[in-house]
């Protein structure tokens, strides 16, 4: 019976998850607050202020090039945490 | 494999087949700027070229061609690319990561600066996921004996 009030919680966060989600906008609704006036921004002017063709590129490297340095951060610090985790030299 | 393992058809075929990958790689990276891909694809189709090196030879030889001090190295030079496009902007009076500041040290106007400055950072990004990639798939495969398998063959 350990277990009953960790099934009770995840139980009540679903609801309230579940209730959240009610108020999204609906899956590829045009009208949307991100469709509105952040993605036509990239689309119209990626070429001409980046002279990249590709938008995802120049999202993901350029104007929102904080968050892939930090993505890029976080791969680092997984492969030093596997590093110290795992690894048991005999010498370096 | 980590155990003893020879086979001279697959060793041959992987010694064919490891330059084409990495020239894919370096291909996906490249064209991240005009079709699908970019650094961290290319980062991790580099790192299974070193992978199938590691499959059909062993820990040896994988560990000959790309050793662990190595790796550590281009971990840390991948992630200080990228932080250091971002500072040098930083120094020529621009906001972290503004690319279009580079035109004063490229010779290119700021438009195209965006476009290197990407270039430079996917660099970064490749260098830093291809290495992590073969540490960690080195790390856990041996489960960070290196050393005893190593004896264990007598190499």
């Amino acid at each position: 019976m350990k277990k009953a009030p960790a099934f009770i919680a995840i139980i009540i966060t679903a609801f309230l998850l579940i209730y959240a989600a009610e108020e999204f906008p609906e899956w590829a609704d045009p009208n949307q607050p991100a469709s509105l006036h952040v993605s036509p921004r990239y689309i119209e002017k990626t070429v001409e202020e980046t002279a990249v063709p590709n938008m995802v590129t120049s999202v993901l490297a350029d104007y929102r090039g904080y968050d892939t340095m930090f993505e890029t951060s976080v791969i680092f610090t997984a492969g030093i945490v596997v590093m110290m985790l795992l690894r048991r030299p005999k010498k370096w | 494999m980590v155990r003893e393992f020879e086979d001279v058809i697959i060793q041959t075929l992987c010694r064919f087949l490891v330059p084409f990958i990495q020239l894919y790689s370096l291909y996906v990276f490249a064209h991240g700027h005009s079709s699908p891909g970019g650094g961290f694809q290319g980062g991790c189709v580099m790192a299974a070229a070193f992978v199938l090196i590691f499959i059909a030879y062993d820990l040896n030889e994988a560990k000959r061609r790309f050793g662990e001090k190595a790796l550590l190295i281009f971990c840390c030079l991948g992630v200080f690319i990228y932080a250091g496009t971002g500072w040098a902007c930083l120094l020529l009076g621009s906001n972290f990561l503004d690319y279009g500041f580079l035109s004063k040290v490229l010779p290119t106007d700021p438009v195209k600066a965006r476009y290197y400055g990407m270039a430079m950072i996917e660099l970064g990004v490749q260098i830093a996921v291809m290495a992590v990639m073969v540490s960690i798939f080195l790390d856990l495969v041996t489960r960070g004996e290196h050393e005893e398998i190593l004896e264990e063959k007598g190499a």
